[in-house]
């Protein structure tokens, strides 16, 4: 199979000002390639999730080329790189940042009704069917506050999943899950990655999860090394 | 982003935060209700003390001024024209007040299209006998149709009818200062006096109640034949001719056109009752500033729920914008909130401010000034609703604005990386 890339990092450097310079990440080069589940991994403060902001957009303020699915994100403006979150990238994190003041069903539509491409219909549907791929369907209409944690990062997952991204990213998506629910959570990962050819790129600290990946990129003071 | 899914998501935050929203939207309803009435109320106070005077005033009065001549006869004569004037300041002589040409003036004002209608007036000075005092009086004579036709005179007579002016010979109607001065009642004889020394003897046919109470202790009505006879003249001499125009804007220009035209004097109502219109417009400004005050007061309130409620919602406003909002929609998210609220709270004041007006409507009010109400007025004009709510709306929009200019500004990253 031809190896599609998804995303290329070239040279990005990044420094906070404030108070004085530091430069988080240094020169960072990389490239991901589509169906690859890469784990992020380093010490506290090594910049692993500055990267990700930055992959993932959310973040401008950096100098290098960061290309995703063939374009080159520098110059967009705000609402073109929201829209490239919307439709290509899916996010999962830490906290499960679920809207409290939806349903279920709502919140795993939100990002497909901001994406405005399905009906009402055919995305409540499809919402469903990825609840269901990740056995909570039984969830569907509670609100948001009343599931556990372990399936609120599942609920976090199919609104990930929802406009069917280019790539899947993660951040500490297990660091606040026991054991049980990180295994569920990462057997999920494996299932996106084997049966959907989906890429995945998953900043962790959890070393057993990282070993079990296909790709472990290792960060130290701003730089990849290894 | 569909319009619907906008709102669908203001709304759930709305609803979060019921009680603040609750709050915010009773402040826009009190608000427009306040301004409604307000000025509602106003407006009908203005209309009605306005009408007591501009509803019996002509649009146009027509009449023979008298005045020293416009040309001092010496400076007619080109002889003495770089001479010293002498002889100066020469006084009118023989000054007839009477309109002349009558017959042709009425016909050629009744086929005017800009007329409504054209009334004859004629005034004479009586003395009311009053056993052994003379009272000063002023007697109208009025053609009673016409005159009920353009200044509501039958509304003003009470205890009696007015045609009766018309239908009995040497009948009056008193103005009922006079009447209660006289101890007159309905179908009494009176004695007045003209200024020729005439002695007449009128009957009391009704009372005349203008609300304007010292007019009302001098002026009485007979009707036009009656009071051609009290004068001495003939049936064509009037001194006044008072027309109503369909459009009052346009007094002041066909004044000058009939002045020319008949070469009459000719005054129009604003000249004569400029001060009138000043008075309802400071009125009016004055009560539409404190509504509108009321509104922008409601907006800070607004402003200051929708500060809190972004400072509340950081993280839903982080998580939006990670999954792929825009700053330019989460903007809109925020103004819908605010325009909903706007919205839902001026609707409801337009309806408060309604039962307002009918509750200030139904709040008697007597007042021998005007006999024709016996409740406060209350003007009802779909305007002002129209005003209340559009600003309402708008006021609600830039209390909205600026909140939702920060909350578009968050930066998911700091959110998100704070926790």
């Amino acid at each position: 199979m031809e190896k599609k890339i998804v995303l290329e990092a070239k040279s990005i450097n990044k420094s906070f000002y404030d108070p004085v310079k530091i430069d988080v990440l240094k020169d960072l080069s990389f490239t991901i390639n589509r169906g690859e589940f890469i784990a992020v991994t380093g010490k506290s403060g090594c910049g692993k999730s500055t990267l990700l902001y930055i992959l993932s957009t959310m973040d401008s303020d950096y100098t290098g080329e960061l290309w995703i699915d063939n374009e080159l994100m520098a110059g967009k403006t705000e609402a073109e790189r929201a829209r490239v979150r919307n439709e290509k990238i899916g996010f999962v994190f830490q906290f499960h940042y679920l809207l409290n003041e939806f349903s279920v069903l709502k919140n795993v539509m939100l990002p497909g009704l901001k994406a405005n491409k399905l009906t009402e219909q055919e995305l409540e549907h499809h919402a469903y069917e990825l609840l269901k791929k990740l056995g909570i369907e039984h969830l569907t209409n509670k609100m948001a506050y009343q599931v556990s944690g372990g399936e609120k990062q599942r609920i976090a997952i199919a609104r990930a999943m929802i406009n069917d991204p280019l790539i899947l990213m993660c951040d500490e998506p297990t660091g606040n899950l026991d054991s049980k629910n990180t295994d569920i959570v990462f057997d999920i990962f494996n299932e996106l990655v084997h049966t959907f050819n989906k890429t995945l790129l998953v900043v962790t600290h959890n070393q057993n999860f990282a070993d079990n990946t296909q790709r472990n990129i290792v960060m130290e003071d701003g730089r990849i090394i290894s | 982003m569909k319009i619907k899914h906008i709102f669908e998501i203001a709304k759930a935050m709305l609803l979060a935060r019921s009680k603040q929203t609750l709050v915010a939207a009773i402040g826009v309803a009190f608000s427009v209700a306040f301004f409604v009435s307000l000025l509602g109320f106003m407006e009908g106070l203005n209309t009605l003390l306005d009408g007591l005077v501009l509803n019996r005033t002509p649009h146009i009065r027509l009449y023979n001024d008298i005045r020293p001549s416009d040309n001092q006869p010496i400076a007619l004569d080109t002889t003495y024209k770089n001479y010293h004037h002498y002889i100066h300041s020469i006084k009118p002589a023989n000054a007839r007040k009477e309109i002349y040409n009558v017959e042709t003036i009425f016909k050629r004002l009744e086929k005017d299209s800009r007329v409504y209608g054209v009334a004859p007036k004629l005034s004479a000075q009586v003395f009311y006998n009053l056993g052994n005092i003379e009272l000063n009086g002023v007697v109208n004579g009025i053609e009673v149709a016409q005159e009920a036709k353009l200044f509501q005179f039958e509304d003003h007579v009470i205890g009696g009818n007015a045609f009766d002016l018309e239908n009995r010979s040497n009948s009056i109607i008193l103005g009922q200062g006079v009447a209660d001065k006289m101890l007159a009642k309905k179908g009494d004889l009176i004695q007045v006096t003209t200024i020729n020394g005439e002695q007449f003897t009128l009957k009391v046919v009704g009372f005349f109640q203008s609300g304007l109470v010292e007019l009302d202790k001098v002026q009485s009505y007979v009707s036009l034949a009656t009071c051609q006879k009290l004068l001495g003249e003939t049936s064509t001499y009037m001194s006044d001719i008072q027309i109503k125009l369909y459009d009052i804007d346009k007094a002041p220009e066909l004044a000058k056109e009939y002045a020319t035209l008949f070469n009459i004097d000719a005054e129009d109502i604003q000249t004569a009752n400029a001060q009138f219109e000043t008075g309802s417009s400071a009125r009016t400004i004055i009560s539409f500033a404190v509504g509108i005050v009321l509104l922008i007061v409601a907006g800070f309130g607004i402003y200051n729920i929708l500060n809190m409620m972004i400072y509340e919602k950081m993280d839903t406003i982080a998580i939006l914008k990670a999954i792929g909002f825009s700053g330019a929609d989460v903007k809109i998210i925020f103004i819908a909130i605010s325009l909903s609220i706007g919205l839902s709270g001026a609707l409801l004041g337009a309806l408060l401010g309604l039962l307002f007006s009918v509750m200030i409507d139904n709040i008697p009010f007597n007042s021998a000034a005007v006999p024709t109400v016996d409740t406060y007025p209350v003007d009802y004009g779909i305007q002002y609703y129209a005003i209340a709510v559009i600003f309402a709306i708008a006021t609600t929009y830039f209390a909205g604005w600026f909140p939702s200019r920060k909350a578009s500004a968050v930066d998911p990253v700091e959110i998100i990386r704070g926790k």
